[in-house]
């Protein structure tokens, strides 16, 4: 099995730590083929920003996603640039509160910059509240690879709130009602 | 346990594991994490970790410390690959070796930072001034960033020169899982066993795997980047200028059998593809998807090391191709050599890229595909328009 995964937003959002930490689960605790790249403008923040994850069981030669099979989007940019790379029957889950409208009527659209703010007090933490819910939809990976790099990869005194952050996106309310899989968090 | 590593980590993670214990460096995107890397983990190693004021501090501080005797690396990127390049002819003319890594953005100029590109394959040959060797490796994996840093250190260390390592952004910011080995084996020089009145710091006649002084030991140890006699001391005497430049040359040329360093698959097909660094992931998955689509096998050649180039090598590896495909993130500039090692009845179709983005697999699908004319069209004769045969006859 190969997916391929893109999370896109706005440089400073974290897709990129978002990335490495859902590789480093895929690749180092379950052990499957995995690449990641990441692509940003030449500014510190406020830039277009995305990250690619393949996950597979095959070595991977072209590093770079073609046809998505999950897309996040956490800006409207981000739906703008990279929702015709998504293949029909492909995942999209956007941010409620930055992306305004979107062209997918099956996209999930999900509470991420929001549920950080409520839950974690700051919206940094969306990037991790995105890999939970990620986790819960695609079941590309399971939740407690992602806790271990976590704690391999964030700063260590914010551990435990990226933990609960993590928690947060696997427990949201809106995929729960969608989600097949029952909740073990 | 593997770890998730990307290839500049990878870079400085087989730098120190080969020795390397000085680094002086002007970070530059997308090099940054390797100066990052060395800065956090050098003074734990008991090595020193210098940020310089621009790239020509950095690499003539880091050939200070060669000379000194301590395995040196610098990294940095295009614009900071140009300011080098005299720095780097003076480490070939002392015969300093050292690692410097060019982590390829695109250029001219500050160019795309953050884009990747091949640009600099023709700069890291000929980019200081002069006629002299150069040894330039090129990775496609992150464990080949590994493996590569750590065989840079070896043919440097054993011919005393300085080696490029040759990554690009795509490469160098790429994360894969790898086990890297905790110890790898590198040439070590001996230190002079001759008595001290006898030794000649340039005095060996191959100058490979030779016993080495460094500054501080007690020897006489003359550096210049002047053209000098064994003793280090300049010379303008034809003889010698003539002698030291042979030994240059030869350090690479006598050495070429061993130091050229490829890989290669299905050489019998009639279509064969030639390509390094990370155009060659692109290229080998083209090979794949079109043998898969067609039945039909594509030989491929990839160049770990891609200068020298290994000339005579390609010409014996070639010698069935009846087209040869050569892909690349820039305007063209490999295809020139591979040219030179074909037949002229051979096509040599460069498939170029230089918008930032990868050569994707597709892209050189097709090339392969393409119904190419069997030669290479000459150029038509009119290099003297007007003037003919008839006109000549009259005189």
């Amino acid at each position: 099995m190969r997916s391929e995964i893109r999370i896109a937003g706005t440089g400073g959002q974290g897709v990129i730590l978002a990335s490495i930490v859902l590789a480093e689960a895929a690749g180092v605790h379950e052990n499957r083929k995995v690449v990641q790249t990441q692509s940003s403008g030449p500014e510190a923040r406020g830039g277009a920003s995305k990250a690619d994850v393949i996950i597979s069981d095959e070595p991977i030669l072209f590093p770079k996603c073609r046809l998505l099979d999950v897309l996040v989007c956490l800006s409207q940019q981000a739906v703008e640039e990279y929702m015709s790379d998504l293949k029909v029957r492909g995942t999209a889950i956007i941010d409620s509160f930055h992306v305004r409208e979107c062209p997918r009527e099956n996209a999930l659209c999900l509470e991420l910059s929001q549920t950080a703010r409520k839950e974690l007090g700051r919206e940094l933490f969306t990037n991790i509240v995105t890999l939970g819910a990620l986790a819960r939809v695609t079941g590309v990976v399971k939740l407690e690879s992602l806790q271990k790099s976590i704690a391999n990869r964030v700063p260590a005194h914010t551990v435990e709130l990226n933990q609960k952050a993590l928690r947060a996106g696997w427990n949201l309310e809106a995929i729960a009602r969608t989600a097949s899989s029952t909740p073990t968090a | 346990m593997p770890q998730l590593l990307s290839g500049n980590e990878a870079c400085a993670i087989g730098a120190l594991r080969a020795g390397v214990r000085f680094f002086a460096g002007y970070p530059i995107t997308p090099s940054t994490e390797i100066a990052e890397y060395f800065a956090r983990e050098l003074p734990r190693l008991g090595g020193t970790y210098i940020q310089m004021e621009d790239e020509i501090g950095s690499i003539c501080c880091m050939n200070g410390a060669t000379a000194a005797g301590l395995k040196a690396m610098t990294a940095t990127s295009g614009p900071g690959f140009s300011l080098m390049q005299e720095g780097i002819g003076y480490s070939i003319m002392a015969e300093l070796p050292c690692i410097i890594v060019n982590v390829m953005r695109g250029g001219p100029a500050t160019g795309t930072p953050t884009r990747s590109s091949q640009g600099d394959l023709m700069q890291a040959r000929h980019g200081t001034h002069g006629d002299h060797p150069i040894i330039a490796l090129c990775p496609w994996s992150v464990r080949e960033c590994f493996d590569l840093t750590v065989e840079a250190v070896d043919v440097s260390e054993r011919l005393r020169l300085p080696v490029i390592l040759l990554m690009d952004e795509v490469v160098g910011h790429m994360r894969e899982t790898v086990e890297l080995p905790l110890r790898v084996e590198t040439w070590k020089p001996s230190n002079p066993r001759r008595p001290k009145e006898e030794y000649f710091h340039y005095g060996d006649e191959t100058n490979y795997d030779s016993d080495i002084a460094s500054f501080g030991e007690g020897f006489r140890v003359h550096l210049t980047g002047l053209v000098h006699r064994k003793d280090g001391l300049p010379t303008n005497d034809p003889e010698t200028i003539r002698w030291n430049m042979d030994r240059l040359r030869r350090k690479v040329d006598d050495n070429a059998s061993w130091l050229w360093d490829l890989t290669y698959e299905d050489l019998g097909a009639e279509t064969v593809i030639v390509c390094y660094g990370s155009s060659a992931r692109s290229a080998t998955e083209a090979k794949n998807l079109y043998q898969r689509k067609t039945g039909r096998s594509v030989g491929i050649i990839r160049l770990r090391m891609v200068w020298p180039f290994p000339q005579q090598r390609m010409v014996s590896l070639l010698r069935s191709a009846r087209r040869v495909i050569v892909p690349e993130m820039n305007m063209g500039q490999m295809n020139r050599s591979v040219e030179r090692a074909v037949s002229p009845d051979v096509p040599v179709i460069s498939v170029q890229r230089y918008d930032g983005e990868m050569l994707t697999p597709g892209e050189i699908v097709d090339a392969i595909g393409r119904e190419v004319p069997s030669a290479r069209p000459l150029p038509e004769e009119d290099l003297h328009p007007g003037f003919s045969i008839a006109d000549d006859e009259e005189f």
